[in-house]
């Protein structure tokens, strides 16, 4: 847990004074990511700075785990912050092995066990060990160096991390990926984690909650959902953007809003016309026709009125299928891309679990705006 | 007179070839004392930027002083403790030449290192003195090499004058072809101070490239 009571910060003085934190009052809870977001020059990186004392703090104070960070000597702390610095800053003379082995070096580990997490720190950030580790950086990509910025703050297996913009570099296909390794990781870890970010997306992905500054201060400070449905001011509202309705179904999934008992179910056997009654009697336009536990596509009425015969035969395929993971952003672009208000759910095991119609998905981004 | 020259170190080689060993003894005990003071100083200085300036101003103005006028200034400084004259009062004055490169590249080169090194190193958890050991010498360690280099050179030129002051070396065949009007033997002086300069120019040139370390010279290969 990181507490910061009071935090002040003012850089220079008399005329030249910059206030770069302003009565900063915030809990990194235990085990969760906080991502510290907001516009250039906000005070992000300033706050993180504070936390493992490369800048000294001008008023108030900072805890970690309780502990007044003033009580502790820097270099300790430092080894005990695992920190991943925003302009990256390996060490050109020194190989990636020995960049990413320098806090558990200092800190004493035996050699083989360095090794030993050497290779999985690269595996952990998707490059393969057997390439890179004797690499100097200066034979790596910006995103490469990057990534082995990551690794090097992670190596000390430390409890509380420090992470300034740590993807910011990555291109976004390989960021997307090492966002979901590093949720993945988290999951399991369950590390204490000041994620610094200027990207709304990557805030609302990877946060727990999410701490917005604006010039030094705190503006609001809430879960993703909240800022995204219930923004405090016109800043954050502008911050957010005007497609936070689109934002919030990527934080959304498609179990949230699922049918699992959809009515308008025909079986694959069914003769045209008893299904085209019973979609009239119940005032459906369409109906699920269902092969044993798997979708076999869809029949409209209007189908169902010119044919003659089973309806198996009749039925439209689903383009594809979606799983209960699958985030609701994804399956709106499902919809306008196939034009189809409906699509069929599966489990890991291909059986039919449920559908989401366009309703379904519109009635939750209500229900999120609501309270 | 070429050829003169010639026969003049053929005739003389054993004598030369002591006093050119004189010569480096100076100018090598000079510049070991030399970088023992000034890199610490430079190391220094750069960890507190304000006393910077005076102490590299300071060093620029000792450059200045004509290396005669430096020696007659030593000569009754040292004289009470009967140090006027010889071997020592040559190395001091050296030491003291040596002293602005020296003290100027170590503190320029730990000056330029990118700040962020510098941050990460702290950030890390780096003591004051493993992050000097780790990053910032192997690092700066071309340039201050490079400063060196150019304290000896110079002072391998200083060393020919400072036999005046009775320290011996090449600058005797210098001082006594002018005393006796014998020009192949001034010439065979300036040539040989010129050739040693030119070796350890050599060397050091190599050792400025043995001391980059090699991530610096994959990176500068690739930047090209
Ligand atoms: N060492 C310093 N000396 C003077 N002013 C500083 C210093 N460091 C930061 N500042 C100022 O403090 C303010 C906050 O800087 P900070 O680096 O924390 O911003 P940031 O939110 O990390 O921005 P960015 O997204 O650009 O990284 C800025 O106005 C900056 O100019
Ligand atoms: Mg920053």
């Amino acid at each position: 847990m990181i507490t910061y009571e009071s935090v002040t910060k003012i850089f220079g003085s008399g005329r030249n004074a910059v206030t770069a934190l302003d009565n900063l009052n915030l809990t990194i809870p235990k085990g969760e990511i906080v991502v510290l977001l907001g516009p250039s020059g906000c005070g992000k990186t300033t706050t993180l700075r504070l936390t493992n004392r490369l800048e000294a703090i001008t008023r108030g104070n900072i805890y970690i785990d309780n502990q007044n960070i003033m009580d502790v000597n820097p270099v300790q702390l430092r080894q005990r912050l695992g920190y991943v610095i925003q302009a990256i800053g390996l060490f050109p003379n020194k190989t990636i092995a020995d960049n990413i082995s320098i806090v558990p070096r200092l800190m004493g580990w035996e050699k083989n066990e360095i090794e030993k997490r050497v290779d999985e720190m690269l595996q952990l950030v998707n490059l393969d060990p057997g390439i890179y580790r004797n690499r100097y950086p200066a034979e790596l990509s910006g995103g490469q160096q990057q990534r082995i910025g990551v690794a090097r703050g992670l190596a000390a297996d430390p409890d509380i991390l420090l992470m300034d913009e740590p993807f910011g570099a990555i291109d976004p296909i390989n960021r997307e990926q090492i966002q979901n390794e590093f949720l993945r990781l988290q999951a399991k870890l369950k590390k204490t984690i000041a994620f610094v970010s200027h990207d709304i997306h990557e805030a609302i992905k990877v946060g727990d909650r999410i701490a917005l500054f604006d010039k030094g201060k705190l503006v609001q400070y809430d879960i993703p959902e909240i800022i995204l449905t219930q923004p405090k001011n016109k800043f954050v509202a502008d911050f957010v953007g005007a497609d936070r309705a689109l934002k919030v179904l990527g934080l959304m999934r498609v179990s949230d809003v699922m049918n699992r008992h959809p009515e308008n179910i025909l079986r694959a056997d069914e003769r045209t016309e008893n299904a085209l009654h019973f979609l009239k009697e119940k005032g459906f336009r369409y109906g699920i026709v269902i092969d044993g536990t798997m979708p076999a596509g869809y029949v409209t009425q209007a189908t169902l009125s010119y044919e003659k015969g089973i309806v198996a035969g009749l039925a439209e395929k689903y383009p594809l299928f979606l799983k209960e993971r699958t985030s609701l952003r994804d399956v709106l672009s499902f919809m306008l891309m196939y034009d189809l208000p409906l699509f069929c759910v599966l489990d890991d095991n291909e059986n039919f679990t449920g559908t989401v119609t366009y309703k379904d998905i519109q009635q939750a981004v209500k229900e999120s705006y609501a309270d | 007179m070429i050829s003169g020259v010639f026969h003049f170190i053929s005739e003389n080689f054993s004598q030369a070839l002591y006093l050119s060993w004189e010569h480096m003894w100076i100018v090598g005990v000079a510049l070991l004392i030399s970088a023992a003071a000034g890199i610490p100083l430079g190391l220094y200085v750069a960890g507190h930027e304000e006393i910077a300036s005076p102490i590299i101003n300071g060093a620029n103005i000792i450059m200045t002083i004509p290396s005669i006028a430096l020696f007659g200034i030593m000569l009754p400084l040292l004289s009470p403790i009967n140090l006027g004259l010889g071997k020592i009062p040559a190395i001091i004055a050296l030491i003291l030449y040596s002293q602005l490169p020296i003290i100027r590249n170590t503190f320029t080169a730990i000056k330029n290192l990118p700040p962020d090194l510098v941050d990460a190193a702290d950030g890390m958890g780096m003591t004051r003195w493993q992050r000097l050991k780790e990053v910032e010498m192997p690092l700066a360690a071309p340039v201050i090499i490079a400063g060196l280099r150019t304290a000896a050179v110079m002072n391998i030129g200083i060393a020919a004058i400072a036999v005046y002051i009775g320290s011996g070396g090449l600058g005797v065949y210098i001082q006594q072809g002018i005393d006796r009007f014998y020009p192949e033997m001034i010439l065979s002086g300036a040539l040989l101070v010129s050739v040693l300069a030119l070796i350890v120019d050599g060397i050091m040139a190599w050792l400025e490239r043995a001391a980059t370390p090699e991530g610096i010279k994959i990176q500068r290969k690739l930047m090209q």
